[in-house]
């Protein structure tokens, strides 16, 4: 019961709300914008990957090695390797965005692959120029193994944020770091609450729009 | 017209794909590429429309060398039908038969517009328009691919193994309309098989290609079948040639004589002939044998079709008598093997 009304008690200021909000906001920016950024630079990565063997095994091999870093200690090299300031949130975007790239690469090749032979053939007997056939058959084509690993992505962002807090960079990570220092429950129990209607809310998007761009995905056979 | 002037294509690893290629294949006609595999037909094709390029020698479409127009602009002047369609799985029906026009600037209505023609052209219903390809049979959506590839009105159709993926029902009914639209269409289209029998149906002419990349033959299929230029060709044109070759003797001179009839239903009394069963329609049913007992009748023979058909109409009928009907499918006649066959040792004479 405590809990309960200690929660109430903190929600019931309306500068805590607005701090609340504040936080918030800046959770979403913090992880969509590398998500964005990520997806990009993946399908022009997977793109590569695709066309030369050489740079697949490479780029695979190097994504694969990027992920077993730990996030904290990648928050805290980059502002050293481009010269940002400690607390500047572009540390934790260009992290995020080199996880998640690093992340997607492997599935956007993957699916590139897996658009059938005959079908990219068919386009460039029709007289597609490769840009075109990319953009208006092969990527379309990709959209479902895209989107799965997007929605994973789009998780993992939300969740790693949260750690830039320790390097005070904002967002409902910060909820954690004070509450602790407090000894305070209710911040913490409000943090994990936002952190997971966030990371729903953004997954049922996703799926949303994935549905949105594959309606020939869902069609019943005759 | 499209032509190989000398055309050599090998391959990095080494092998010669097409060897010394020189043909013509003539304005207005259907030509198959026909062998067994590894014998440079589809390689053959594909030099057509630059999805190849020759290591020597010269392809011209119309007079002109293919390798001085810029590939996809060429593409977009040739039709191509490819064997599983190839369709775009993400687009509807009538999205994919509309591509080529999309690609070279017409609106999407206008495209849209031609693309139901098309449908209509190629025998699908207009509701199947709105459908994605995965919603199709296989025949179906092997249509949407010819239809696709006329979408532009090209003069040159190329087509690789288009029905192979199909069952020899459908396939069959494939060729008809094929036929039916080249009747109609007059286009110029290269065929690649590797089935002889699908070559010697819809060809005009019949290039049969060896391992290596060699052109063992290049005829009519009549002259194909009776007089292949070597063991190879023989063999590859395989069983029953002399027989299948009729299918290209037409059956003038054939003479239809009468048949005894009685009326279906009617009370058989027994005589020493075969009596052919007709409906009201004089539509033949069966034989009323010797004994009195009736019997399904053999193939039906319709007027004006090749020697092949009177002959096995004869062959096959229980009484030995060739049933030959109308387009209506009406009684018209018998004929006996015997006629037929003195028929044909006189056109050899």
């Amino acid at each position: 019961m405590t809990a309960v009304g200690d929660i109430a008690k903190y929600l019931g200021d309306a500068g805590t709300r607005a701090a609340l909000l504040d936080m918030l906001l800046d959770h979403v920016y913090l992880s969509l914008v590398p998500l964005v950024v990520s997806v990009v630079l993946a399908v022009l990565l997977g793109l590569l990957c695709h066309r030369f063997r050489q740079v697949n095994a490479t780029l695979i091999g190097m994504s694969n090695i990027v992920y077993t870093i730990p996030s904290l200690a990648l928050f805290a090299i980059i502002p050293a390797l481009i010269g940002t300031q400690v607390l500047d949130p572009l540390n934790v975007i260009i992290a995020l965005t080199v996880y998640t790239t690093a992340l997607l690469v492997r599935p956007v090749a993957e699916a590139l692959a897996a658009v059938p032979a005959h079908v990219t053939a068919a386009a460039t007997a029709m007289g597609f120029r490769p840009l075109r056939r990319f953009l208006t058959v092969e990527l379309p084509l990709s959209v479902p193994v895209l989107a799965a690993g997007v929605r994973v992505g789009s998780v993992s962002n939300i969740s790693l944020v949260s750690v830039g807090a320790l390097i005070g960079t904002g967002g409902l990570g910060t909820l954690f770091t004070d509450g602790f220092r407090q000894r305070y429950l209710a911040p913490i129990i409000i943090g994990i609450v936002l952190t997971l209607v966030l990371a729903l809310v953004v997954d049922l998007l996703l799926v949303l729009l994935r549905n949105r761009l594959t309606p020939w995905a869902r069609v019943g056979k005759p | 017209m499209i032509e190989f002037r000398d055309v050599t294509k090998r391959f990095d690893d080494g092998t010669t794909a097409v060897n010394g290629l020189d043909l013509v294949v003539e304005a207005g006609t259907i030509t198959v590429f026909v062998g067994p595999s590894g014998c440079g037909k589809t390689t053959s094709l594909r030099m057509v429309n630059r999805m190849i390029d020759p290591t020597s020698g010269t392809v011209l479409v119309d007079g002109e060398d293919v390798l001085g127009v810029d590939p996809p602009t060429l593409r977009r002047g040739i039709g191509y039908v490819i064997q599983q369609a190839g369709l775009f799985p993400h687009r509807t029906v009538l999205d994919n038969v509309a591509t080529v026009p999309l690609l070279t600037g017409w609106t999407r209505r206008k495209a849209r517009q031609r693309a139901a023609e098309l449908l209509e052209l190629v025998g699908l219903p207009a509701e199947l328009g709105h459908r994605y390809p995965v919603q199709l049979s296989g025949g179906q959506q092997q249509r949407v691919g010819v239809a696709r590839a006329l979408a532009a009105d090209p003069p040159v159709l190329l087509m690789d193994e288009p029905f192979s993926a199909v069952d020899p029902v459908v396939r069959e009914g494939l060729q008809d309309e094929l036929l039916r639209l080249q009747a109609e269409l007059d286009k110029t289209i290269v065929f690649v098989t590797h089935d002889i029998d699908e070559a010697v149906r819809i060809g005009d002419k019949v290039a049969v290609m060896r391992t290596g990349g060699f052109l063992a033959q290049y005829a009519p299929p009549a002259e194909l079948l009776t007089r292949p230029a070597d063991d190879f060709v023989a063999g590859f044109v395989g069983k029953d040639r002399g027989y299948r070759s009729l299918s290209f003797v037409d059956s003038s001179g054939v003479e239809v004589a009468e048949v005894a009839t009685v009326a279906e239903g009617s009370a058989s009394e027994s005589s020493p002939d075969w009596r052919l069963v007709v409906d009201a329609d004089k539509r033949p049913q069966g034989w009323v044998a010797p004994d009195g007992s009736v019997v399904p009748g053999g193939s039906l023979y319709e007027v004006g079709a090749s020697i092949r058909g009177a002959l096995d109409a004869a062959l096959s009928s229980p009484s030995g008598l060739g049933v030959v009907v109308d387009a209506g499918g009406h009684l018209a006649g018998v004929v006996t093997a015997r006629q037929v066959l003195d028929v044909i040792e006189s056109r050899r004479g």
